[in-house]
């Protein structure tokens, strides 16, 4: 087998397996033949995320982690799925019953969709549509909606307030995801995803020209993975959840496999972003030196989206929660003006096609304008003891 | 300058998950079933009744005279009096329990039951190792469960008693010379002082 069939294999068994279906029912086998693979590979990932998360966290912290079922632990997540589905499943009294119900899958549903436009290896995306970066952000607010359900129906002040938070978070963070991501639509000038990678494909000597390393395209990065941590809600960004104020948030009502459900929505848009952000800015399924292309697509994918939930444990075991006045400052006068003026740094880096000269300028237009805006938050939030006026 | 805090932070995080693994003085968690950590003399859980000699049944300290069960707190000691005497393992005819209950579900572990008694007959345990099936049934733990030996209460409190077997001693001793009918009493009321010094 050259490495071409192996990269292809799964392309090419879908035809083959196509060959056998009668032409009228060949376009609904082809949705399911490209569906069921994503159905069964993200669960199974986050699965293994979960496994990872909890032993990585534990390091950290110098524990163990689970350590019981199977060998080190690793089989801990099969252990966790059957106790939730043997567990009872508690519906409030007085919660809206039907859209209790439906808010947990419809999370999962909303998660899932997103994974149709994102592209898994050479040839290997559900769906190439041409506008699908919209769709993805689109199909990504649903779970807003998911998640102000499970809050309301849940006729709990916790999951209220949860629920609020967890809305007003997404929204804000939801602004600076898309204008963080727009810089690559500029570069590439597609909203396909599939065009996006492959505007990323080439390699100048070994190094390969992914957005990521160029000044705007590394700025652009890093605020886009700040967004998509609060976007998916994980620590730092927690608060919908936190566990401290208001025990679990807008979940709080939920037991059983809807608590599992509402886990599994929650990772697998963590997994969606990482993927994007693969996608936008680290070349997608592409080899990071030329001489490396020989390893099939979707294994550098999948690489490169384990390096990425990596990151997301370690910022997790690293950061204590913000606050969030904290949380809405760092959107609204860090995040939106960075981005903006991302928008401008990679207009400069299209029009200025010397090298020479646009290094130098559009490294200064991302540094310079970082510097300022991180002293200006800076300003006047020196640490100091607290007097308190009544409760002395 | 913002961020570098952050970074400050993922190498201390990476030190230690690094660390982790090279260094076992690191992890301080004990795996339970596999390694115990050294026992705590002074814990406590749940009381149990001494008894010397090898016979647990004949040689039970407690003589049925129900002061713990009426100081209990929350009244979860049950005794039934035996009618007729038997000789304890000393040879002194005594009243026994006929049945010594307590229920562990009740009890909140306050060891006045121990303060209280006479006779050095009831103890604190140290074993936690308790789960049962039955929610109900298996948690009124009757006299043949309660009675443990004082050798083992030697091997859980030793200091303590020690002190108790010098006490017990020290009363008989006194109790020795004078005929058999009366002892009882006063050997009960000298333990106590010197009990609750112990
Ligand atoms: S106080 Fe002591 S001797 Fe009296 S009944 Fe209780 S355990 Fe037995
Ligand atoms: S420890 Fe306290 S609660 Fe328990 S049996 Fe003794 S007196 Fe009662």
């Amino acid at each position: 087998m050259t490495p071409d069939t192996v990269d292809q294999i799964f392309v090419i068994s879908k035809h083959w397996l196509l060959g056998y279906v009668p032409a009228m029912l060949q376009p609904l086998a082809s949705a399911v033949l490209s569906v069921v693979p994503v159905l069964l590979a993200f669960p199974l990932l986050f699965a293994i995320t979960t496994v990872l998360e909890r032993k990585g966290l534990g390091r950290i912290q110098n524990r163990y982690g689970p350590n019981r079922v199977g060998p080190a632990g690793f089989f801990q997540f099969a252990a966790d799925g059957i106790k939730s589905l043997t567990k009872e499943d508690v519906v409030p009294r007085d919660a809206d019953q039907v859209v209790h119900f439906l808010a947990p899958l419809l999370l999962v549903i909303a998660a899932f969709l997103a994974y149709a436009v994102l592209p898994i290896g050479r040839n290997m995306v559900v769906a190439n549509l041409d506008a699908g970066l919209l769709y993805f952000f689109a199909v990504g607010s649903m779970v807003e909606l998911a998640v102000f359900m499970a809050g309301w129906s849940s006729h709990s002040k916790y999951s209220l307030l949860g629920a609020m938070r967890a809305v007003a978070q997404m929204i804000s963070y939801e602004v600076p995801l898309v204008l963080a991501s727009i810089v690559v639509v500029m570069a590439s000038g597609s909203l396909s995803t599939v065009a996006i990678v492959e505007a990323q494909a080439g390699y100048t000597a070994t190094l390969p020209h992914w957005y990521v390393f160029t000044p705007w395209g590394f700025a652009g990065f890093i605020l886009f993975m700040i967004a998509a941590t609060a976007e998916s809600n994980r620590s730092p960004f927690d608060l919908p959840e936190g566990e401290s104020e208001i025990i679990a948030g807008y979940y709080i009502e939920y037991s059983g496999f809807k608590f599992a459900l509402f886990f599994l929505g929650e990772y697998l848009g963590m997994f969606a972003t990482s993927a994007l952000a693969i996608t936008l800015f680290l070349g997608g399924w592409a080899a990071p030196f030329s001489f490396m292309t020989w390893i099939p697509s979707y294994v550098w994918f999948f690489v490169k989206l384990l390096a990425l939930i990596v990151f997301f444990i370690w910022i997790r075991g690293t950061l204590p929660r913000l606050r969030m006045d904290q949380l809405m400052g760092m959107a609204w006068k860090f995040m939106l003006p960075m981005t903006l003026l991302n928008l401008f740094t990679a207009a400069v880096w299209h029009f200025l096609p010397n090298p020479l000269l646009r290094w130098p300028v559009c490294t200064a237009l991302v540094v310079v304008p970082f510097v300022v805006l991180s002293r200006s938050m800076k300003q006047g939030k020196t640490l100091q003891v607290r007097t308190y006026r009544y409760a002395e | 300058m913002l961020g570098v805090g952050i970074l400050k932070g993922l190498t201390e995080t990476a030190r230690n998950f690094v660390g982790s693994y090279f260094r076992k003085d690191r992890l301080t968690t004990i795996q339970f079933p596999e390694e115990r950590a050294p026992r705590i003399e002074a814990s406590r859980n749940f009381p149990f009744l001494v008894y010397d000699g090898p016979d647990a049944m004949a040689g039970l300290r407690c003589v049925s005279c129900f002061i713990c069960e009426k100081e209990c707190p929350p009244k979860c000691i049950i005794i039934d009096k035996s009618t007729d005497k038997k000789p304890d393992a000393t040879g002194k005819l005594q009243f026994y329990p006929a049945e010594f209950k307590i229920d562990v579900s009740v009890c909140m572990s306050c060891q006045i039951c121990v303060e209280v008694c006479p006779f050095d007959a009831i103890k604190m345990d140290t074993d936690f190792e308790l789960s049962t099936q039955n929610r109900f049934d298996d948690l009124l733990w009757p006299k043949l469960r309660l009675a443990k030996s004082n050798e083992y209460y030697h091997e859980i409190h030793p200091t303590e008693a020690a002190a108790v077997d010098a006490d017990l001693a020290a009363a008989r001793a006194k109790a020795a010379p004078k005929p058999a009918a009366p002892v009882a009493p006063v050997a009960a009321a000298a333990a106590p002082e010197k009990g609750t010094t112990a």
